[in-house]
């Protein structure tokens, strides 16, 4: 019951940074160059929802609160809109649909390569997102599949990395929370291994791996 | 030449309403994916209290000049609101506040290196040198957007010549104040610093080439790099070093600041050439901000009287 609430004030919450640009363009306050603050506004906000995801499962095992995963399907969710508005902001309002000019960037421009290759792999996860599609899949198979997120969130970061001109401070610290994160699943993943903790619990059967 | 406080001076005065409204039309025009708003009906002009209550103070006596172009000038409030200034942020929004308090007076420019009259000149003193000029010139940033501005200033020769270069001169070398008291960007190793830019001799020499202290009719904004700086529209704009302390006559070629943050990217001579890319973006197009779609970017900044400074020389190698 609770959690129904939360959810009704969470999803809202997801949509402010559009919002607010939405806001900013209307008051004429998005500065003298509203289409690269557009761009890389929705870039950085792909970026945050992208780590917010990933971050959940960690969150959950660490502390406990289980009832977190059931915000994890909206934020990605959230992750590929916002990924989406950035990506035809770069079709639309940067290229102005010049095809040419967009598959010569593609080849030629390896941040927009490292980027297509960030936003492409969310497309599958977006599509198998719903209940049906982990039934059909089955959670195995479906988990498999969704751990594609780790390597948009790289292909993000070093997107992020390769744009930037000489100041890698935002990047770097974007980079150091994706290897917090993806350093959390590597040890769950290794210990076992090791045959050293018994307590980390596999999760195998239910799909909230990931 | 004098400045005179003139505190009645508003910048939005100076800056015709016409072309602020050109970019709310642009915006208007904008539609952003289910937010707000489309119809441009009932947008105000939003000014910034910092804009209003700021008094520039006037330059007198400005000269018109037949390097102008007559193309639509930039909004004053672009122009100082959105600055690649590393010194202060890399942020192009940071400079116009963090540089308020910077202290342009007093202020010297060292001349030193291979000339006769090694000083140091106050800046005052340099501003005398020789009548100031308007000079509207294209600004087209390596970036990939540009804007029409409204220098005030006139040609570096004129200091070049005072100062008597040796002939074994061949350079010239530009270095920006280097105080992180009062720049907070040079507290951050993005950059060697301090900012370094260089000239060949012949370069600085071109008529073009201008030594800037003002533009839109006014003493030039500090985010704009006052209180001296050089204007080279036929060349990315960090080629345009800002804040001028030092001038220095060489005869090796100075390596200017991005040159050496990324020699594969940022060359010496870095002139505005569609026909060589960026390593990592095209530049065969800019924004001129204010405008929806892009424009095609020319040769030399549209600047065809530079071209013979480099008839022979293979611009893809020397980019
Ligand atoms: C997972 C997918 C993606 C993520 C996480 C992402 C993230 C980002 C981030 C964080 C920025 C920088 C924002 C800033 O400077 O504040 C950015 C900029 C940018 N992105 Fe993406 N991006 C993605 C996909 C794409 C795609 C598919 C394209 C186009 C094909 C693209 C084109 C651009 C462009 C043109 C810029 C601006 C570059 C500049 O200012 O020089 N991105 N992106």
């Amino acid at each position: 019951m609770k959690l129904r609430w939360f959810k009704v004030v969470v999803f809202p919450a997801c949509l402010v940074p559009l919002g607010y640009l939405g806001w900013k363009a209307y008051s004429g306050n998005l500065g003298a160059n509203p289409i690269e603050a557009i761009t890389h506004s929705t870039g950085d906000w792909t970026l945050v929802f992208l780590l917010a995801t990933l971050a959940i499962t960690p969150l959950r095992k660490l502390t406990g609160q289980h009832w977190l995963i059931r915000f994890r399907r909206m934020l990605g969710l959230f992750a590929f809109f916002y990924g989406l508005l950035h990506f035809l902001t770069y079709i639309w309002l940067d290229k102005f649909f010049d095809l040419h000019e967009m598959l010569a960037d593609v080849a030629k421009r390896r941040f927009i390569t490292a980027g297509l290759t960030g936003f492409v792999l969310l497309i599958p996860l977006a599509i198998t997102s719903t209940s049906g599609w982990i039934r059909r899949l089955g959670g195995r198979r479906w988990n498999l599949l969704h751990r594609l997120i780790y390597f948009s969130a790289m292909a993000g970061v070093i997107h992020y990395l390769w744009l930037v001109k000489a100041d890698l401070r935002k990047p770097l610290e974007y980079a150091f929370v994706l290897a917090l994160l993806l350093g959390y699943r590597l040890v769950v993943w290794l210990a076992p291994k090791v045959g050293r903790s018994v307590s980390i619990p596999s999760g195998r059967v239910e799909v909230s791996e990931g | 030449m004098l400045i005179k406080k003139a505190a009645d001076i508003l910048s939005s005065e100076i800056t015709p309403k016409s072309l602020y409204m050109n970019r709310r039309a642009f915006l208007a025009g904008t539609a952003i994916a289910g937010a707000a708003a489309v119809a441009g009906v009932g947008v105000r002009e939003v000014a910034s209290p910092s804009e209003v209550v700021q008094a520039n103070a006037k330059i007198d006596g400005i000269k018109k000049s037949s390097f102008s172009t007559t193309e639509k000038i930039t909004p004053y409030k672009d122009v100082t609101s959105y600055n690649n200034y590393y010194e202060f942020s890399t942020d192009k929004e940071g400079p116009a506040e963090l540089a308020k308090d910077f202290k342009t007076r007093p202020w010297t420019v060292t001349i030193d290196g291979l000339v006769k009259k090694k000083q140091v000149l106050d800046v005052d003193a340099i501003l005398k040198m020789a009548a100031p000029e308007e000079r509207i010139y294209r600004h087209r940033c390596v970036e990939g957007w540009s804007i029409v501005v409204p220098w005030v200033g006139f040609s570096l020769s004129e200091l070049i010549k005072r100062a008597e270069p040796l002939p074994k001169a061949k350079f010239v070398e530009f270095t920006t104040l280097n105080d992180p008291k009062q720049m907070p960007g040079l507290r951050v190793p993005v950059l060697e610093w301090p900012y370094v830019e260089g000239l060949r001799m012949d370069e600085a020499m071109h008529p073009l080439a201008l030594l800037c202290f003002g533009m839109y009719g006014e003493v030039l904004p500090n985010q704009d790099g006052a209180p001296l700086r050089i204007v080279l529209p036929w060349k990315y704009g960090f080629k345009s070093a800002k804040a001028i302390v030092r001038i220095r006559f060489t005869e090796d070629q100075p390596i200017n600041t991005w040159n050496k943050a990324a020699p594969s990217e940022y060359g010496f001579y870095s002139n505005v050439n569609p026909n060589v890319d960026h390593p990592r973006w095209s530049q065969a197009k800019e924004r001129r901000l204010g405008e929806f779609l892009k424009r095609p970017t020319l040769m030399f900044n549209g600047y065809d009287q530079v071209a013979s400074l480099y008839s022979g020389m293979d611009l893809k190698k020397y980019f």
